[in-house]
């Protein structure tokens, strides 16, 4: 599923990312064909269904024509949920669903038929089984391409009133991280080269992780990543470059990650604005105040510092009742 | 403490609201010994800058007393200064304050995202300015919290009284600098539309900046007096005239050399059809402000002329005169003042006695009466012209 993201940015790096989207194309145009056949059937079914009851052997009883309608109406429903939404693979589930009634239908009417009736019978079963299997395959596929989405990337990028030096620095030193990156409660040095990250998870709990740099150009890029066994695996580059004429530094930033629960959890995230394509950009702009002006811009009805979530929830303009 | 709050459209009220704190390290808590009522106060009033909370603390033109500094304070503020404060909020440090865009810095905006669905991207934060600009308390209180203080407060080290320092929080750099922008040579003819304190201000500044004729257009008689009496201009109500007809004639048909818009989104036209249409719109929201003065100054300026916008719009108009405007090759600038950028050679300026700003002060009154200031300078009653608020 391809993610809108709020800059709709692809990084030119992004080769992953590129050819995930080609592959989930593929499955896409799959199920589009799926859809076209659906209608194809459907209309069939419905205009010239005593016919077909007859080619297929059931022969032209009122059950059988009954059957067939609802058959046929069914795949008009099929084909709706195929044709009409902009991403439809993993509506091909809805034609397995189809496929097993057809064949459960088809496995009584054999049952119950015998000879030449039984045999001509045998054809659209062996049709329903070839059908079923390439339905399964499109829908097994289109739900682990979204399995894989599970995770994903965030990108971001902002322009800071600082050398790339400087920039470079106050990144490199992993323990800054926390100042403008809410989510993060804390950030260890180990050694040299790895880090302990402590982030907040929902429900008040903590999530830990250890992380490697595995690419350090200085003044340029770190890159690095959560070492096996992380129970959030994710990785990170930061890219600084020197904007034209003395403009500061830009600073771009790219994150993968995958995250663990189900789909409900995740949707509920975004709702509260922690899209991880929210939080780099809040971040972003966190990091800019702390190293332009070494602190957080803090307003009445923005006590707590820049962030999509408290810009949509604002105090009044008044000063909060002081705490004693 | 108390302070000035904004209800509901139409409605503000004084009310009790916890003293300011310190929430930052370049922080200082100011205790106001006077403020003042802007023209921009009364949009908030109206509801036009959509993004108000009740009980929105109003209030961007103060000046006071230093009663508390953060731990990180630069630049030698001590508590018990006496500083005026300019009303953009300004971290000193980006790209954009040191260049001197003081009022488009690209840090002190908390709410920088609301902002740029808006407007692209962010102006700086205000104080008591609704939430699209911060969500910042006001001045128009007993005391007031000041981010980034040192670039803030403008020490004030000499005698001179509240009234003559005041202003150099807003409307005394805001008219300058409409006058600054407008590159006037001398000799220059320049219009300005509206006679309020930044229309009679950006007078002053351009006969200092060497403008040879100031007209100023305006409907109120008591307004159009001060500026001929205060301000020295020649004056257009347009009410009584047409003004492009008596603008071209005032200078043998050529036009200003610069016009400058000092009305902004609540403009009015002489004809009631022209003006209806504009405030249906705006009840529509089919556009949100009312460019009369604008076009008008577009279409009266000369060709090649500059025009520009310092009275206050908040989102989109309607008719712009693009065709004027790009066949006759004008200039439009504009822009929050950079107060910052002006407020210590305006002091200077003050000190050698070359401005009163003074002399625009038509009422004091106790911050308790707020509400009742707001009614007397939007309905212009009393021939008010600038209200001044002690706590």
């Amino acid at each position: 599923m391809t993610r809108k993201t709020t800059t709709g940015v692809r990084s030119v790096t992004d080769a992953l990312g590129i050819e995930r989207a080609a592959q989930d194309r593929a499955t896409e145009g799959l199920a589009r064909v799926l859809g076209w056949i659906s209608l194809g059937l459907g209309v069939t079914a419905l205009a010239a269904g005593s016919r077909i009851a007859q080619a297929c052997g059931v022969g032209d009883s009122r059950t059988a024509r009954a059957v067939l309608r609802a058959a046929g109406v069914r795949e008009l429903g099929h084909a709706a949920a195929l044709l009409i939404p902009r991403r439809a693979a993993l509506n091909t589930w809805t034609r397995v669903a189809g496929d097993a009634m057809d064949l459960a239908a088809t496995g009584l009417a054999m049952r119950n038929r015998r000879g030449k009736r039984r045999r001509r019978l045998a054809y659209p079963m062996a049709a329903l089984a070839g059908i079923t299997a390439v339905d399964l395959y499109v829908s097994v596929r289109a739900t682990q391409r979204r399995r894989v989405r599970d995770g994903g990337r965030a990108y971001g990028s902002v322009t800071v009133n600082r050398t790339p030096e400087e920039a470079y620095n106050f990144w490199h030193d992993f323990e800054n991280l926390p100042r403008f990156m809410y989510h993060l409660e804390s950030v260890r040095r180990t050694d040299p080269q790895r880090t302990r990250w402590t982030a907040k998870a929902p429900a008040g709990r903590s999530v830990q992780w250890e992380a490697e740099i595995i690419e350090d150009r200085p003044n340029q890029l770190i890159r690095w990543r959560s070492v096996d066994g992380a129970k959030v695996p994710n990785s990170g580059t930061v890219r600084f470059m020197p904007a034209a004429g003395s403009r500061g530094t830009e600073v771009r930033v790219e994150l993968e990650y995958s995250v663990p629960g189900r789909p409900l959890g995740r949707l509920a995230a975004r709702a509260f604005g922690e899209h991880p394509q929210q939080q780099i950009c809040d971040d972003l702009r966190r990091f800019k105040q702390v190293i332009e002006t070494g602190e957080i811009t803090r307003s009445d009805g923005t006590p707590d510092g820049t962030s999509l979530k408290s810009q949509a929830r604002q105090r009044p303009a008044r000063p909060l009742a002081r705490i004693a | 403490m108390r302070a000035n709050c904004w209800i509901a459209p139409h409605r503000v009220a004084v009310e009790d609201v916890p003293d300011p704190q310190i929430l930052n390290p370049r922080d200082a808590v100011v205790r106001v010994t006077s403020s003042a009522i802007c023209g921009s106060d009364l949009h908030l009033l109206e509801g036009f800058i959509p993004p108000m909370k009740r009980g929105d603390v109003l209030g961007h033109e103060f000046m006071g007393e230093v009663v508390e500094l953060g731990p990180g304070a630069r630049d030698g503020l001590r508590v018990g200064d006496r500083v005026v404060v300019g009303f953009p909020i300004a971290c000193g440090d980006c790209v954009s304050c040191q260049s001197g865009l003081y009022s488009v810095c690209e840090n002190s905006n908390p709410n920088a995202g609301m902002a740029e669905v808006a407007m692209g991207h962010s102006p700086a934060g205000i104080f008591g300015y609704s939430h699209l600009m911060g969500g910042y308390a006001g001045g128009q209180a007993q005391y007031v919290r000041v981010p980034y203080a040192d670039v803030g407060a403008l020490k004030i080290e000499d005698d001179l009284p509240d009234e003559q320092v005041l202003f150099l929080s807003d409307v005394l750099p805001t008219g300058y600098m409409a006058a600054e922008q407008c590159d006037i040579k001398p000799g220059d003819t320049v219009a300005v539309w509206g006679s309020g304190p930044v229309g009679l201000f950006a007078t002053v500044s351009a006969y200092l900046l060497g403008a040879g004729r100031v007209i100023v257009i305006d409907r109120y008689p008591y307004r159009l007096r001060m500026a001929r009496d205060k301000a020295g201009a020649e004056t257009i109500n347009y009410e009584e005239t047409d003004v492009l007809d008596t603008l071209r004639e005032m200078t043998a048909g050529r036009g200003p050399d610069a016009c400058i818009d000092a009305v902004g989104m609540e403009g009015h036209h002489p004809s009631a059809a022209l003006h209806a249409y504009d405030r249906a719109k705006q009840a529509a929201k089919a556009e949100t402000d009312r460019p009369h003065a604008l076009r008008e100054a577009i279409l009266s300026c000369r060709n090649g002329g500059t025009v520009m916008a310092i009275g206050a719009y908040g989102g989109f108009i309607d008719k712009f005169p693009m065709g004027s405007f790009m066949n006759r090759s004008l200039t439009m600038r504009s822009g929050q003042a950079h107060v910052q950028r002006y407020m210590r050679p305006l002091l200077e300026r003050i000190r050698r006695g070359e401005i009163d700003p003074s002399f625009i002060i038509t009422h004091t009154m106790r911050l308790e009466d707020t509400p009742q200031g707001y009614d007397i300078f939007k309905n212009k009653q009393e021939d008010c012209v600038k209200v001044v608020l002690k706590p």
